[in-house]
């Protein structure tokens, strides 16, 4: 036992206190969280099984006339519609800057990651004030066009297409950074060969660009899925109050019925669906990356 | 640390004397999107360096009058827009000292050092990478309650040290790193400590500063978190003092405006003067974004 911790003491100690706040603040709420999804849980008497055991999943689809089902299809909407948009923007950025002479490709990429590194809850805000209906910068737009005004963020058939076109106009920071490392990695013999063979510039970026980063591309839709799944902060600032079930997401539906209405069973049901959604996603890469290409 | 222009020609790179259309039409969208990138936030500024009383201008205000009316109300007018500052600070400054220190040391564990046990805890940290702070939120509130650090900044703190991202990037980082200088000191009977701290920890300089960086920014950003952890006005952090202004100060847009812009000021100064940290710490993977 002495010699044991003579020769591994050390290396415990080292991962200690990373492993004490990664247990309680981590694995152990990952596992309660499941098991409170299939239970009644007050603060005050603690968690009680409820019958039939999978109730909570029950109520988390159908209370509220089934807001849940409509702020899951809210979420992929919006993940489908701001993922393709920042993959393809993106990559498009990421091409054209590629040309470029250092000093020039540097500031591109400082200009597009600088709304990056303020708070999404900021950038929140600041769509909010330009798709104000009354002094916005939109519909100020619309009005120099003589287009009649638009209610962004209150009319319940346009609010979730007003967020999600807020969140494909912010400029996909990390996918322009990621895309043009992993473009800058290709080997210019490649180009080359292509060029002696005849292939136009456009061939090129279709035929070598393009294939040859798929692993950077799949990263990216990974991240940008699972970022999307979650979103909150946008929707939390550009419309506090919901424009009905238009504009719930599953994130708001968690944070409504675990601290709003303090129905922690549900809103654990409603997470646990969430990371199920983002496992899905998780292994999809996981399983893509092993017959990943090597260059 | 920029890698040497590859060029890869979407464009035609051996101009022909004829005018180069493609280049210039390149040239245009870049500087449309960097423009379309940077408008919101420069209208936030533009209106927060303008002086505005009540409801924003219906023609909107291009051009900043480059006056502090709206700031001086803000500091003046709200009762704890400096303590969410400073608590903003405190949070972002403890949980970054924290990962630096405590990360590299358990990342130097997993990437050199032998020990029973060390693949299966490695794989345990790696299968929830993916899991995000909503799908815990309600165990998390109520461990955090428990141990009485509702409405505390212990409470935001403590949360964020358990993020385990930093851990794969020293690993990742220290791994890289060669042996002997680590084994030499070894030999001349230096403790593992004293290893660590002088000889392990310099060496990982660029990959804590990526770390340090990131962690600092993501927590001075935090919101849901902070949102759900702290109930008292005085304690709450900047983002969630400023989300709380609009209900608090209605119909006084330039307070409104100032308040945002002065808590993305300090991340945007710190973007400007760590740029290159900044992009090759997400080439290191270290954030999304």
């Amino acid at each position: 036992m002495r010699r044991f911790i003579q020769k591994h003491g050390w290396s415990y100690a080292f991962i200690l206190p990373s492993l004490i706040t990664f247990t309680v603040f981590v694995l152990v709420p990952v596992v309660w969280a499941f098991i409170i999804s299939f239970q009644e849980y007050s603060l005050v008497r603690g968690g009680a099984w409820v019958t039939p055991i999978y109730k909570n999943y029950v109520t988390a689809f159908t209370q509220f006339g089934g807001v849940f089902v409509s702020a899951i299809r809210n979420t992929l909407i919006y993940t489908l519609f701001t993922v393709t948009a920042n993959i393809v923007i993106g990559l498009i950025l990421a091409s054209l800057i590629q040309p470029l002479s250092n000093w020039l490709r540097t500031f591109f990429r400082a200009a597009y990651y600088l709304p990056a590194v303020t708070s999404a809850l900021i950038i929140g805000l600041t769509w909010a004030y330009i798709f104000n209906a009354q002094w916005g910068f939109a519909n100020y737009l619309l009005r120099l066009v003589g287009l009649p005004p638009v209610r962004w963020l209150s009319d319940p058939d346009i609010a979730l297409g007003s967020v999600t076109l807020s969140a494909v106009l912010t400029v996909p920071a990390t996918a322009v950074v990621l895309f043009s490392a992993a473009m800058g990695s290709i080997p210019r013999e490649y180009y080359e060969a292509a060029e002696l063979d005849g292939a136009g510039p456009f061939r090129r970026w279709w035929h070598i660009t393009v294939p040859l980063i798929k692993s950077t591309t799949l990263y990216l839709v990974v991240i940008y899925t699972i970022a999307s799944f979650e979103v909150f902060e946008r929707i939390y600032v550009m419309v506090p109050s919901g424009v009905g079930n238009s504009t719930q997401t599953i994130v708001t539906q968690i944070y409504n019925n675990g601290f709003k209405d303090l129905n922690f069973g549900v809103a654990s049901a409603q997470a646990f669906v969430l990371f199920v959604m983002i496992a899905l996603v998780a292994a999809l890469q996981f399983r893509a990356l092993r017959s990943d290409v090597e260059y | 640390m920029e890698r040497t222009a590859p060029s890869i020609p979407l464009t035609a790179h051996k101009a022909a004397p004829r005018i180069a259309w493609g280049k210039i039409g390149a040239m245009a969208v870049l500087i449309v999107t960097a423009v379309v990138a940077l408008f919101p936030m420069y209208w936030l500024f533009a209106n927060a360096f303008t002086p505005i009383l009540g409801t924003p201008p219906l023609t909107p205000i291009l051009v900043p009058a480059f006056k502090l009316d709206n700031f001086q109300r803000l500091l003046g007018g709200t009762k704890y827009y400096a303590n969410w500052m400073l608590n903003s600070l405190i949070v972002a400054f403890a949980v970054t000292a924290w990962h630096v220190v405590f990360d590299t040391m358990a990342g130097y564990a997993f990437a050199k050092r032998r020990f029973p046990g060390r693949n299966v805890l490695f794989w345990i940290l790696l299968s929830t990478l993916m899991i995000p702070i909503h799908v815990t939120l309600i165990p998390l509130y109520i461990i955090t309650r428990r141990i009485g650090l509702i409405d505390t900044l212990g409470g935001v703190i403590l949360p964020g040290t358990a993020v385990v991202f930093g851990i794969f990037l020293m690993r990742q980082y220290i791994q890289t790193l060669p042996s002997e200088l680590e084994e030499a000191a070894r030999v001349d009977g230096a403790s593992e400590f004293r290893i660590f701290w002088e000889i392990i920890l310099p060496l990982c300089k660029p990959a804590v500063a990526a770390l340090a960086i990131f962690t600092f920014v993501r927590f001075w950003n935090d919101f849901l978190w902070p949102l759900i952890a702290l109930n008292k006005a005085q304690n709450y952090t900047l983002t969630v003092g400023v989300a709380n202004l609009q209900g608090e100060f209605m119909t006084d847009w330039g307070v409104i405006f100032s308040g945002a812009a002065l808590a993305a000021l300090p991340m945007i100064a710190f973007f400007l003067a760590f740029q290159k940290y900044f992009l090759e710490g997400v080439r290191m993977g270290a954030i999304k974004g």
